[in-house]
């Protein structure tokens, strides 16, 4: 009788430890939804030129006036020069815009445009569109940004 | 013997799980962050204001506080900016719409760290502290004056204390007792027949009436609350004593407004507020004229001849990027309202632009209704919430005025 007690306890007892150790690793489990694509560096979307997009100094702040980089090549790898680019995005998540008007303010050159008047004012999914348009023709690409 | 030794790692294991489960939530790493990014001790120390040089001036600020304190600077002698922005009331009067010389269309808005924001008013029509302050005093419902007579009146009443901070005060001895390009029929005319050289005296020191209530307003900043101190204890992994520490309904209360309620993604940071303008889908009041928020606004502060880009800015333009890259247009800004800092809310009902919400409860019913905008669409979506829920968010706003 004793020793029947003895294993239905030290069976209770090894359930609750497992599923301490579940719960344990369930909670602290990295989230791992996928998320959009978040590559800083990509083709356009008729592949007509390279294009790179980064915070001009230190990393994405929320809730600053930011300017970012953007740089655009040919797929040969020359510097895009003269580029006319409208900037536009918004949070797909939350059907709004962009708090600022981010624009085009300075080329720098190599093929580096200053995007200047970014703003992320909450966290979540950002996504930003540009329509460049040069020599080589007219194009588009999208960054996602997530913080 | 052998048996208790089996029972007792047992009974803790349930200890455990039960003070996991059933006593106050816990939070997880995730959400500890978001905590601690809302806590007061985040708030960067308050940028300068290049674009009012007597900002950071003592005798500046003591002059505005004086001009914002003084019932002189009205038509009829009976306003101040303190009347509506009352001391002991968080800078605001517990109205639902504000009460100057007439009925005002919106709510007085408190003040606590408004330094901090890069826009003025429920619909931000004006992109500086200086710059707003100069709106009040010329409209009608408000304060009711016009600018000659406001520079006469500062000349007869604080004449030596200005030009101690400002330099000389313009030569006022023809300039008419009343005139503005925005006052009533004959106030026009006599702005309109004024040299030009003298309109801009006048509007000179006009702008630095706006500059020392400025510097003022620079120094009224949100105090700590009860919320703060947990959130630096929860931080620092210490134990929050006595009354910092939460009771388990608010911090339920913390838990869904940073979680399933959403209500982080517009109020966050230090000051509870993104500094942006959304539709949230709230009525308008009847019998008051349309208000359409931001989408008026934007036209509004770009031709205010004071706004960053005009020529009474102090310092270089690198200051008015705000305006430079402002959004012009779109749907989104349609009965698009600033959001508005939540610090001290529990204390100071009526809520919105308006108004429109007597309660917390209200508000939590709104937002957890989430009907559609009058005009615009409401960023705003629907979120079941039991009673439980809706009281756990209202306990956890409370501790935000604690
Ligand atoms: C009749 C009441 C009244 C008076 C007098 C008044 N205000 Fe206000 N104040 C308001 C109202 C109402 C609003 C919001 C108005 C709007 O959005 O159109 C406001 C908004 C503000 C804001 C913007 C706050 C923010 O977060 O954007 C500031 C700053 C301010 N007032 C300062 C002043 C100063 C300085 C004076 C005196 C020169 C003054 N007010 C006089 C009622 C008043
Ligand atoms: C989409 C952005 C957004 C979200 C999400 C949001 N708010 Fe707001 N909140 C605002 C704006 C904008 C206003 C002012 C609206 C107006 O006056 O018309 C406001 C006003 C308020 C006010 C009134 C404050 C005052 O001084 O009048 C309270 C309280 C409030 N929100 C609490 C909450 C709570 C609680 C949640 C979550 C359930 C929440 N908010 C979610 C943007 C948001």
């Amino acid at each position: 009788m004793a020793s029947l007690w003895r294993y239905l306890l030290a069976g209770l007892g090894l359930a609750a430890l497992l599923a301490g150790v579940l719960a344990i690793v369930y909670l602290t489990a990295p989230q791992t939804t996928p998320g959009p694509d978040r590559s800083r560096s990509k083709t356009t979307a008729n592949g007509l030129f390279v294009a790179s997009f980064q915070p001009e100094r230190g990393g994405v702040r929320q809730g600053e006036l930011q300017s970012w980089l953007l740089t655009l090549k040919t797929v040969k790898g020359d510097p895009v020069e003269g580029a006319a680019i409208a900037v536009s995005g918004g949070m797909p998540q939350h059907n709004h815009g962009l708090p600022t008007s981010p624009q085009a303010t300075d080329y720098l050159g190599e093929g580096r445009y200053r995007i200047d008047g970014l703003k992320f004012t909450m966290s979540g999914w950002w996504q930003l569109r540009f329509a460049i348009s040069a020599a080589a023709g007219s194009d588009t690409v999208v960054f996602n940004i997530v913080l | 013997m052998r048996r208790l030794l089996l029972v007792l790692p047992l009974v803790a294991l349930v200890a455990m799980a039960l003070l996991a489960g059933c006593g106050k939530p816990q939070f997880s790493d995730t959400e500890k962050k978001v905590i601690a990014s809302l806590a007061l001790n985040t708030m960067p120390p308050l940028k300068p204001d290049t674009t009012n040089r007597f900002a950071e001036v003592p005798a500046a600020a003591a002059l505005g506080s004086t001009l914002f304190f003084d019932q002189g600077m009205s038509r009829d002698g009976n306003v101040s900016c303190s009347t509506c922005h009352k001391i002991d009331r968080q800078f605001q009067d517990d109205l639902p719409q504000a009460v100057g010389i007439g009925r005002t269309n919106r709510r007085t808005m408190p003040l606590a760290g408004v330094a901090r924001d890069p826009w003025f008013f429920w619909d931000g029509r004006r992109d500086s502290l200086w710059a707003q302050a100069l709106t009040p005093l010329e409209n009608p419902l408000e304060h009711g004056g016009n600018r000659a007579a406001f520079a006469h009146y500062i000349k007869k009443r604080f004449g030596e204390r200005y030009e101690r901070i400002f330099g000389p005060l313009p030569d006022l001895s023809t300039v008419p007792a009343n005139a503005s390009p925005l006052g009533t029929d004959a106030e026009k005319a006599a702005w309109a027949a004024m040299p030009v050289s003298q309109a801009e005296d006048v509007n000179r020191v006009f702008a630095n009436i706006g500059k020392a209530i400025g510097a003022f307003e620079r120094s009224i900043e949100p105090p700590q609350t009860r919320f703060d101190r947990f959130a630096i204890d929860l931080a620092s992994g210490a134990e929050p004593q006595g009354d910092d520490a939460l009771s388990p309904e608010e911090m339920l209360g913390l838990k869904l407004f940073i979680g399933k309620a959403n209500c982080v993604t517009c109020h966050n940071g230090p000051r509870f507020t993104d500094n942006s303008f959304h539709n949230t889908g709230v009525p308008p009041v009847k019998d008051l004229p349309p208000d359409r928020g931001r989408i008026d606004a934007v036209v509004q502060v770009e031709a205010d001849p004071f706004n960053c880009l005009g020529k009474f800015r102090d310092g270089d333009d690198n200051a008015c990027r705000e305006l430079r890259f402002m959004v012009k247009g779109g749907p989104d800004l349609v009965r698009a309202y600033k959001t508005p800092s939540l610090r001290g809310a529990a204390a100071r009902a009526p809520y919105m632009h308006a108004g429109q919400f007597s309660s917390l409860e209200e508000v939590v019913e709104h937002y957890s209704k989430a009907p559609a905008s009058v005009e615009g669409v409401s960023e705003v979506h629907p979120v079941e919430l039991s009673d439980r829920e809706r009281a756990a968010l209202v306990a956890f706003l409370k501790t935000l005025s604690e």
